[in-house]
């Protein structure tokens, strides 16, 4: 259960004061696939940043698993970053220079786990993604829909409980958006939470549930058919 | 995550940007290899330096003067000789080794006459002044009572009567004065080379004239740190056989050689600190260049920091690993910075000695390749401790923002 209690985040940028989000209620129930749209700077990557407790809310509370993640110490939101979430970015956002199983590998090597399991959790998270095989692949030797697959493989190694997106179809085409999407969906039925930021009517429609966003507030709220599934 | 981890990820850090890596060390690679060849050469001036000279640490020099405070000089004689030679009154004092000298020329048979000087003293004269033997022998005591007629060659006279060739010396007869001496040793050059070495009563009965007269004699004190009080004994023994009061009215005097030796061996020791000093802020530089790298390197990779955050890096794993990063780069310039250093002071020792002879072989100083390796160890934490404390305090969603 993820639970935002009257939210607000401010940006103050020189002298304004911007209000990123304002005032949000929102509860996630586990294991549901929740579409995050609006227009741009409606506070979307905001509220991203604060649910995979990146940033810490102006004011309001944030419960994640019914812990209030306001007040934590930074190294408590490291390591509930590292156990309970995995991300995955708009710009792939893997380790330059370092192969695609080390990538995978990383999350694990914070968490404090051995070496031989190591390798074998990012082999197999690897497979999962369909790169099996790759793990000895330089980022800039994949293209943008397997760099994709390599940092949904680094966001579940770790078998987190929540998988937050941001725009993670955004640099990519049509047949890897389906592929990515796919993937999400396939981690949603095996019972992982995950939140996507979308402007794209076609990847909200994999969603379960859609939260439209602007200026910093909830304009709409709406469950859904997943269309394409 | 353990500090084993930490290492792994600043290796692979280092190999992802290996030209850099590599230039970065260069400074303290060439910083460590000059502070060791330097302290090596130094060393081996040094140790050069004391090995011509380290009898003198030991000796005293009690030279007759040549005018007296009274009227005529008294003369030193075999009894002041035999006085210092005391174990009861001079307890430090090991040995008293006795010299006549003076102006004698010296010819083969039917060939020209050359200037040199004799040196009338006692067979252990050779071990008390550490002169080496190039061929032949010293004469012996047998030879000294029997006033033999046998001669010790310096290098000068070997030059001006045999051009030079010490084997051809050997077993020849040379004139001394009027005297034909046969020869049975050429000593090395030690810079008073142009000398003819004679037992005391041979010299004294045949080229001198007689009396028991004594221009210096060598004492040899217990140890270096004995010279002190050998010299208070033997200015002690003489003043009291001269019926001095006051040390303006010696017929003598004694000099410890340590003095003069201490002084070239401090200047010679504040050269080498010089020089070292120097190869020192090459080392420094290196530091510098470390921290320049380091610095560019988190701004650089503030996108990768970002990610290591956002996945659950703490803090403390990020400081480490950069200041590992830094630590292994730094410690890596100074392990190869050793073996570039000790390789060439090697070859040094190696080749200088042919190339100029005489030349004293450098000599590696343990110390001085602990100390720069420890010094290089240090600059890797203090030149990488401020950007790694940087990198590990930026804001995950600041980094990740970061173009
Ligand atoms: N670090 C910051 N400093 C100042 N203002 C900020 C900062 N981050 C975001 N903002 C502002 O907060 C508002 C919301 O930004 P946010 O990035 O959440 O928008 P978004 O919905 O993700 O937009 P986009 O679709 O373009 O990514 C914007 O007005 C933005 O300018
Ligand atoms: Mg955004």
């Amino acid at each position: 259960m993820i639970e935002l209690d009257a939210v607000t985040k401010v940006y103050q940028a020189g002298k304004v004061a911007v209000r990123a989000l304002d005032t949000v209620d929102l509860t996630i129930d586990e294991g549901d696939l929740v579409a995050i749209m609006g227009p741009s700077g409606s506070g979307k990557s905001t509220m991203m940043n604060i649910l995979g407790c990146l940033d810490v809310p102006t004011t309001g509370h944030y419960r994640l698993g019914g812990t209030d993640v306001v007040g934590m110490r930074e190294n408590a939101l490291a390591d509930l970053r590292n156990r309970r979430i995995g991300f995955v970015f708009q710009s792939f956002n893997l380790i330059p220079r370092t192969s695609a199983a080390r990538n995978v590998e990383l999350p694990l090597v914070y968490a404090g786990v051995g070496r031989r399991e190591r390798r074998d959790r990012a082999r197999e998270a690897l497979a999962r993604v369909g790169l099996d095989g790759r793990g000895t692949s330089m980022p800039n030797e994949l293209s943008g829909g397997q760099q994709q697959r390599v940092a949904i493989a680094r966001a579940l190694v770790t078998r987190p409980a929540m998988i937050l997106a941001d725009e993670p179809t955004g640099n990519l085409d049509t047949t890897s958006t389906r592929e990515v999407m796919e993937l999400l969906v396939e981690l949603n039925d095996a019972g992982r939470t995950v939140v996507l930021i979308t402007h794209e009517d076609e990847v909200a429609e994999f969603a379960r549930r859609v939260v439209r966003l602007r200026d910093g507030r909830v304009v709409s709220d709406a469950r859904q058919e997943a269309l394409r599934r | 995550m353990t500090v084993w981890e930490a290492a792994r990820l600043a290796l692979r850090g280092l190999r992802a940007n290996k030209l850099r890596s590599g230039l970065t060390t260069l400074g303290i690679i060439i910083g460590v290899a000059a502070v060791i060849v330097l302290v090596a050469l130094g060393n081996g001036i040094q140790s050069g330096f004391t090995e011509s000279f380290g009898s003198l640490a030991t000796q005293i020099t009690v030279n007759a003067n040549q005018e007296g405070t009274n009227g005529a000089p008294r003369d030193l004689t075999d009894a002041d000789v035999a006085a210092l030679d005391d174990p009861v009154d001079a307890p430090d004092v090991v040995s008293a080794t006795p010299i006549a000298g003076g102006p004698v020329t010296v010819q083969l048979p039917g060939g020209s006459r050359f200037r040199t000087s004799v040196t009338g003293t006692t067979a252990g004269y050779l071990d008390v002044t550490d002169r080496d033997l190039v061929v032949g022998r010293m004469f012996d005591a047998t030879e000294e009572r029997g006033k033999a007629k046998v001669a010790v060659l310096a290098p000068g006279p070997v030059e001006d009567l045999f051009a030079g060739d010490a084997g051809a010396a050997l077993g020849s007869e040379v004139r001394i004065g009027r005297t034909a001496f046969r020869v049975i040793g050429v000593v090395a050059a030690t810079g008073q080379d142009d000398v003819v070495i004679t037992p005391l009563g041979t010299a004294r009965s045949f080229l001198l004239g007689g009396g028991d007269a004594v221009s210096t004699v060598v004492v040899v004190a217990r140890s270096p740190e004995a010279v002190p009080a050998a010299l208070a004994q033997v200015t002690a023994i003489l003043d009291d056989r001269q019926s001095v009061d006051d040390p303006a009215e010696r017929d003598y005097t004694a000099t410890a050689q340590q003095s003069l030796l201490d002084q070239v061996n401090q200047t010679l020791s504040f050269l080498t600190l010089f020089t070292v000093a120097v190869a020192a802020i090459s080392l420094i530089v290196g530091g510098i260049g470390v921290a320049n790298i380091m610095l560019v390197t988190v701004t650089e990779r503030t996108r990768e920091i970002g990610i290591r955050k956002a996945i659950g890096a703490r803090r403390r794993a990020i400081l480490q690993q950069f200041l590992l990063e830094s630590t292994i780069l730094a410690g890596f310039g100074g392990l190869v910075g050793i073996l570039l250093g000790v390789g060439l002071s090697t070859a040094a020792a190696i080749a200088l000695p042919q190339a100029i002879p005489d030349f004293p072989p450098p000599v590696v100083d343990v110390n001085s390749v602990l100390i720069s390796f420890g010094i290089s160890l240090l600059i890797g934490l203090v030149a990488g401790g401020y950007p790694a404390n940087r990198a590990a305090r930026l804001r995950p969603i600041e980094a990740l923002r970061f173009q």
